[in-house]
């Protein structure tokens, strides 16, 4: 079995804390990947919105050479990334006129035989096994587990978890000691691309998600989407002016929390990289 | 020697607009034993009959094709026809000028040809047709009424009341059914137990009613005005004759802690329990999945105190066997659980409840004694949130179709509640209001302008708790799509209306269809609304998808109606159009070697095994036999049979070949 790996443009750049935790727990429990060669953008929310084939045709191209190097499993931590792999992935199951015109685009063969996992379903499948085992500081806090829109969605392509209520994320959690709590703004919209072009409109839908999880006396946020993350963490100094609040509760990446309770340094699973200051370790 | 006349109907412009009606009867005259071909602009109209009559005695004719509409229309029009013209009714047959080529054709010579065709098909078969009588078979006169809710109440108090002999089979301790648990009743705000129970003493007391209560249909045989019905009497753990209905041992059974399903699970029953005050019959049964006794092989604390030693722990089941003529299943609908819709929070939070639990809530002898209060802490909420459509019209996450009956009791309990507590906000989201009823409509908005609820034309997207309040959040569609957060103490879901549990079982037993929801379907959506694709069983209430009351009743009498009507005849006349097995003289006795494929396939348990005995009473042939009182002509036997020993009276081998060979053959 060859696992691969799509970083796509977050982890390389924002969300370098999430890459370095995920490749630090994937060391501690004796997993390999491999990263994609010469990989190209997934489209993000800008391609699908202005031209349909040119949307699949980048992602193709991705899962095409990931086939031609043998990968049979492809972990994509981005959440974004994560679902317009899989999107294209079942567009062109579903019409193959459509995936020969797309191999045309792209000048290569694309079969669809690789695996893509989402950063919960790699965890399931190959931490939490052997998690009990490696676990010597207990995640003993309370946290409000954060999905956000694309972890679950669509779900009559993922069929992956509840799509209102989702629970896997609040299921590693508790097994790495922690409590979930009762929260819901699970899915609510954290504002996602327009942290750029409208950082009012973040300001006010990340605040909200904020604001609940600290008034149910949760001591972190977990997610497991960069996008989120650069949003209720980045952001954080906008989201309190526009609150006109201090928010304080840290934001962090299911691969962090991972990384704590099996011992690793805050350092080496990139908690020194954030915007708000994560107290807890 | 074949005498065919063939009668070509204009069907107004209907067949004549399109196809040359002249060309097709003068060609069909030229054809070998046509004896006589003609036209005319309406065959159905009295004229048109008198023609044909005519033509029979004249013409002396031995088979008769009229070319007009579906058979489906008009065959027995014209088969009475030739009956009273002194030929047998099954010597005449219809060929599909209309639906099959008129109206879906244009005019050109092409349609006239295929008219041609059409006609010619029919003309070969009935040069083969023979000479059938009818079918008569008895009828037994007792009707069973599965389901003792108010649909299946009417039903059988309607036949009954008629001077004939009910049955009816309820699977729970009492009758009453769903409307046993309502408050109080849209339009009118009656009390629902006040106008039920008194039925439910007339059933008990009638004397041509046999109530059977927690008993369920076990199997279903035979066929209408014969039906052969096995029912399992559950053993309630008591002499019912001896017992006296005191209550006592009720009082002192030490198991209370059962949710209680009258309550849906509001409230607590014991063990041995009567479902509710007023139920019919109001003896008690013992639940024997959580009685002590049961579980644990010792208590029979009940069988101490009992005054008149009335409870029988080793009491079996008990299998009945009825004979029965006519069915009517009424055995009604349930309510959608909300955990398919997890962003409502139905399950997570204690102050969310389905519309059936209002109700009890709101019912006098509910387990809040009427009082609008909180599950959670006995509060009385000050802002409710009524959600209409929680899983109705809904095809991603619950059900397509509308539940019918949530709009006007979701508008009811909004005016109950504000009834019980007047300084109360009440808020109800709606898709649409569908109030088409009789003082429907003036109900709901009665509602909103004299008791002031707040109707929002949105759908709510989440429900959750904060700070010990319900968060509502939803839509408000009328003032521009703008989001809408209610705090609320107490949020009501009115949840969709579904088959009841075990319908499709029940089903499958009574050999009738269900559609796609396991509703019971009827056998034509319009013109046959009470009757199933079974003869002799009928439908009522919601059974067949959510009904109201008012419906429930009018379609109970509809069916009571259907069952009077068969009850009317001693003898029931049918179609000879059944399956046969040939019979030969011995000692061939029939070409049938007895395989009895034909038997696992026929979808209507039609055959039977006869048995052949020489003169020393030897079974020496054992072949196929069609009870034709059951077989419903499909024809399936015929298909599968090896050695080609079953023929369809009406549609034999030969007269299908002859068709297709019409078809192939020039003229």
């Amino acid at each position: 079995m060859k696992t691969g790996i799509y970083p796509g443009c977050s982890l390389t750049g924002s969300a370098r804390d999430y890459n370095e935790s995920v490749f630090a727990i994937a060391e501690a429990f004796g997993l390999e990947f491999i990263q994609i060669p010469d990989w190209n953008c997934c489209g993000a929310t800008a391609a699908h919105n202005l031209n349909k084939e040119l949307s699949l045709a980048l992602p193709a191209r991705i899962l095409a050479i990931a086939e031609k190097n043998g990968l049979d499993e492809i972990i994509v931590p981005c959440a974004a990334c994560y679902s317009r792999l899989v999107v294209t992935q079942h567009e062109l199951k579903k019409d193959p006129e459509l995936k020969n015109r797309i191999c045309e685009v792209i000048e290569m063969d694309y079969r669809g035989t690789s695996v893509i996992l989402n950063v919960i379903e790699w965890i399931d499948k190959y931490i939490v096994p052997k998690l009990e085992e490696k676990i010597v500081k207990p995640f003993n806090y309370k946290v409000a587990c954060y999905y956000g829109c694309l972890l679950v969605r669509p779900n009559k392509i993922l069929n992956y978890d509840r799509v209102e209520d989702p629970q896997t994320l609040d299921v590693v959690m508790s097994k790495l000691g922690a409590t979930a709590i009762d929260y819901p703004y699970k899915t609510e919209c954290c504002g996602a691309g327009l942290s750029i072009s409208r950082t009012d409109i973040v300001s006010k839908l990340s605040g909200k998600i904020i604001e609940d999880a600290e008034h149910r006396g949760a001591d972190a946020i977990v997610v497991a989407c960069p996008m989120c993350h650069s949003n209720l963490d980045m952001r954080r100094p906008d989201i309190n002016k526009y609150w006109d609040t201090e928010f304080k509760i840290p934001v962090i990446f299911v691969t962090q929390a991972i990384g704590l309770a099996i011992g690793l340094s805050p350092q080496k699973v990139g908690l020194r990289r954030h915007f708000v200051e994560v107290k807890i370790s | 020697m074949a005498r065919i006349g063939v009668f070509i109907c204009h069907c107004g412009e209907n067949i004549s607009a399109t196809v040359d009606c002249g060309k097709v009867a003068e060609t069909i005259g030229k054809l070998k034993h046509v004896a006589y071909s003609t036209e005319y602009k309406y065959m159905c109209s009295d004229p048109g009959q008198t023609l044909i009559k005519d033509a029979i005695k004249e013409h002396k004719l031995t088979g008769v094709v009229v070319s007009a509409c579906s058979p489906r229309m008009h065959e027995p029009t014209f088969r009475k026809a030739c009956a009273e013209a002194g030929l047998n009714p099954f010597l005449c047959e219809m060929a599909n000028l209309r639906e099959h080529c008129s109206w879906v054709h244009e005019k050109n010579e092409l349609t006239t040809q295929k008219a041609i065709d059409i006609v010619r098909t029919q003309v070969e078969k009935v040069k083969l047709n023979s000479a059938l009588q009818p079918i008569k078979v008895p009828v037994t006169k007792t009707a069973m009424v599965i389901g003792g809710g108010i649909a299946g109440i009417q039903a059988a108090l309607d036949i009954a009341n008629t001077g004939h002999k009910v049955v009816m089979i309820e699977r729970s301790p009492s009758i009453g059914g769903h409307m046993s648990q309502l408050s109080e009743t849209f339009p009118t705000l009656d009390c629902s137990q006040c106008i039920l129970t008194p039925r439910m003493v007339e059933v008990a007391q009638h004397p041509n009613i046999t109530l059977y209560t927690y008993a369920e249909v076990e199997s279903v045989e035979g066929f209408i005005g014969n039906f052969k019905v096995k029912i399992r009497k559950k053993a309630k753990s008591l002499d019912e004759k001896i017992c006296t209905g005191c209550g006592l041992c009720t009082t002192k059974c030490p198991q209370k802690k059962i949710p209680n399903e009258f309550e849906q699970g509001m409230g607590m029953r014991p063990a041995i329990y009567v479902p509710f005050p007023q139920a019919v019959p109001n003896r008690p049964v013992i639940d024997k999945e959580h009685c002590t006794y049961y579980i644990k092989g010792k208590c029979k604390i009940c069988e101490v105190v009992c005054p008149t030693k009335a409870i029988r722990f080793d009491q079996p089941d008990e299998i009945l066997d009825l004979e029965i003529g006519a069915i009517v299943v009424a055995t009604g609908f349930d309510i959608k659980h909300a955990d398919f819709f997890p962003e409502y929070g139905y399950g997570k939070y204690k102050d969310i409840i389905d519309g059936l639990q209002f109700e009890r809530m709101a019912s006098a002898s509910g387990p809040t004694s009427g009082e609008i209060r909180r599950p959670s802490d006995g509060q009385v909420p000050k802002n409710i949130v009524f959600i209409a459509c929680a899983g109705s019209r809904d095809p991603a996450k619950g059900i397509a179709y509308c539940s019918k009956i949530c709009c006007m009791y979701t508008a009811k309990h909004a005016m109950l509640y504000k009834h019980k507590v007047h300084e109360g906000r009440a808020h109800v989201f709606y898709m649409d209001i569908r109030s088409g009823g009789k003082n429907y409509d003036e109900f709901v908005r009665r509602a909103i302008e004299e008791d002031h609820v707040n109707y929002i034309r949105g759908r709510v997207s989440t429900v959750f708790e904060r700070d010990g309040k319900l968060i509502v959040k939803g839509v408000d569609t009328l003032l521009g799509a703008q989001p809408v957060e209610i705090v609320a103490d107490m949020v009501v879901l009115a949840t969709a209306g579904v088959a009841n549990a075990g319908a499709e079982d029940l089903a499958q037993k009574l050999h009738v269809s269900y559609d796609q929801h396991k509703f019971f379907a009827e056998a034509h959506p319009k013109l046959k609304p009470v009757e199933t694709n079974t003869a002799g069983i009928f439908l009522a209430g919601a059974c067949q998808n959510p009904k109201d009351i008012p419906d429930a009743v009018s379609q109970a009498s509809g069916s009571a109606v259907k069952v009077a009507a068969l009850f009317s005849q001693d003898m029931l006349t049918r179609e000879p159009l059944v399956a046969v097995v040939n019979r030969y003289a011995p000692p061939m006795y029939s070409t049938c070697v007895g395989c009895f494929l034909c038997q696992s396939v026929c979808p209507y348990q039609a055959i039977e095994r006869e048995e052949f005995k020489n003169r020393e009473g030897k079974v020496v042939k054992t072949v196929a036999k069609i009870n034709e009182g059951l077989c419903q002509g499909c024809g399936t036997c015929v298909a599968l049979c090896r050695s080609k020993s079953i023929d369809l009276l009406g549609y034999s081998n030969n007269q299908v070949h002859a068709e297709v060979m019409a078809l192939l053959n020039e003229y």
